[in-house]
């Protein structure tokens, strides 16, 4: 019997599949589709102290093999997600979620991180510094050592709960990133948000997205992200979420002998809605034929030899 | 919403740039006139939002009325029956049929068209009198009209060259009627324009587009503001009441 047990930082996961924030809402519109405590766990919509509009549409555009889009943080704010969001979620959800926190200032990460760490439903803490499609903050912090560090330092001291660092592939060096967040005191690394890109409207000679560039998700960066996990896996000790364009099981196997100890899905959720299910029913075939018995055993195990 | 499989029956062109699809297969998720379906398309990662023409629900059958105007749509222009297609079906809110009073009016701008043939259906079932006023460039790219008289409605076409019904834009064609509630789809100039062209004493509701991700509220691509705060056009929309919209 196939076991998909793993466990990161130090809570026991179902299987290791973690639908990625921000292509998975709240919960509440998947539980309508499907009994989501199947999941390991799954990261909720990015979240800052102020409710937040994002940017201007359109925020979607398609690419081969994957898409943009700049959102831009849409949430309601930190007040209402404890208020309203989570107690929904409570009504569907009964394991620890993934609550992703982010900001515009190391203050504003802090606080944020606080008071969802509140919550007895949140697990984790999913700092982003690596969203491309907000002018201050996100990304800025996210692309140099100093400033990873910065957040790290911030949010550690705010919460006692595990800290996953969520970092950006639009750096020189993500393995410089990886380590200052390990030196600062994370317990855990997510990788990776998506690539920074763009498409023109060749009829209207303008950009597709108004806020010129998105991020770019789906199958198209899979390979980006494994050579990422990679990377990050042979340079820190922590355990590592590994996401971008997984779209299989055989795609959560290959991300996991990478060096993941669990794996986001993202925009797969929204092509096709019951990706997940999907994944985590198809892993025990996947996992026999493959002759894998402990999945957790498998972490890291490309890097062996 | 359902994921389903469904067979494509027929899809034939009929106004120039406009193809009419009949679908097989579980409608049972499609519950109002102005849903729309997302269709998976080989080789495109996004699906395809497409609205909801028309709907018999005994026989399975769903319409879908299209425009060619990319890749994916020409794409569907080309399958021929007994394809498969994978459709997440009975997204969006909707139509309200129940607000139209006994007189309501239908505007469908183009490719804003198709919704309004179902509605026009469910509204007439429930003793209502529609008036559908339906706008295009010109005459080779008029559709429906029959099938919406047939349903029951008075039809005004408006073509901007004149060479069918009323010359000019569908509010040319909008003078002078008197109607207790008014559904308009179409590009947003159009909406625009018959929000403005309306009595302010007459309720109505608009269906909205925009570049979507998902199509089911999950993704926040395409949100817009409105007086009751943020809405998903996809899962809050795509119709929303005049009064909550922010020109």
């Amino acid at each position: 019997m196939a076991d998909t047990r793993v466990t990161l930082c130090g809570i026991e996961l179902d299987n290791p599949i973690i639908p990625a924030s921000g292509t998975f809402g709240y919960g509440v519109e998947f539980a309508e589709l499907y009994d989501i405590n199947i999941l390991g766990s799954f990261s909720f919509k990015g979240t800052t102290r102020e409710p937040r509009f994002g940017n201007p549409t359109p925020r979607i555009a398609e690419t081969s093999g994957g898409m943009l889009n700049a959102v831009g943080l849409q949430n309601p704010g930190v007040e209402a997600v404890v208020s309203r969001e989570l107690p929904e979620l409570a009504k569907v959800f009964r394991k620890p979620v993934m609550a992703n926190v982010c900001g515009f200032s190391t203050d504003e990460y802090a606080e944020v991180a606080a008071k969802l760490s509140e919550s007895e439903q949140v697990g984790w803490l999913e700092v982003n510094i690596s969203c491309p499609n907000v002018h201050e903050g996100g990304l800025n912090f996210g692309a140099t050592a100093a400033g990873a560090a910065a957040v790290t330092r911030a949010v550690r001291t705010a919460t006692k709960k595990p800290v996953i660092m969520k970092l950006s592939p639009n750096v020189t060096d993500i393995t410089e990133i990886a380590r200052a967040c390990e030196a600062e005191g994370a317990d855990g690394l997510s990788l990776i948000n998506t690539l920074l890109g763009m498409r023109i409207d060749i009829r209207r000679r303008r950009p597709v997205i108004a806020n010129v560039t998105g991020g770019l998700s789906g199958g198209a960066i899979f390979p980006v992200a494994l050579r990422c996990v990679w990377q990050v896996y042979r340079a820190v000790k922590l355990p590592i979420v590994g996401m971008g364009g997984v779209e299989s099981a055989e795609d959560v196997v290959e991300m996991m002998l990478a060096g993941a100890t669990a794996v986001g899905v993202g925009a797969a959720n929204l092509t096709e809605p019951f990706a997940c299910k999907r994944i985590i029913e198809e892993l025990p075939a996947v996992m026999e034929r493959l002759g894998i018995k402990n999945l957790r055993e498998i972490t890291g195990g490309a890097h062996n030899g | 919403m359902k994921q389903g499989l469904f067979e494509l029956i027929s899809n034939e062109k009929i106004a120039k740039d406009v193809y009419r699809m009949v679908l097989c297969g579980d409608v049972s998720a499609i519950t109002a006139p102005g849903q729309f379906v997302n269709i998976k398309l080989e080789g495109r990662f996004l699906r395809r939002p497409i609205s909801v023409c028309d709907l018999d629900g005994s026989a399975d059958r769903l319409t879908l009325v299209y425009k060619t105007v990319g890749g994916g749509t020409r794409q569907m222009a080309e399958m021929t029956p007994g394809a498969v297609l994978d459709l997440l079906s009975g997204l969006g809110n909707g139509f309200d049929v129940e607000r139209s009073g006994a007189r309501p009016l239908l505007v469908g701008g183009g490719v804003g068209t198709p919704p309004m043939l179902l509605l026009c259906r469910r509204l007439v079932a429930r003793g209502a009198r529609p008036i559908a006023v339906t706008g295009f460039g010109s005459a080779d790219e008029v559709f429906l009209s029959d099938e919406l008289r047939d349903a029951g409605a008075e039809v005004i076409v408006a073509t901007m060259d004149g060479s069918a019904g009323v010359k000019g834009l569908v509010t040319d064609a909008m003078t002078g009627l008197e109607y207790t509630y008014f559904y308009a789809c179409g590009p947003e100039a159009m909406l625009r324009a018959v929000d403005a062209a309306a009595p302010e004493s007459v309720a109505g509701e608009l269906s909205f587009e925009e570049r979507m991700g998902c199509g089911f509220g999950a993704c926040m691509g395409c949100s817009c503001e409105t007086k009751y705060g943020a809405k998903r056009i996809c899962k809050d929309g795509p119709v929303l009441r005049r009064e909550e919209i922010i020109w």
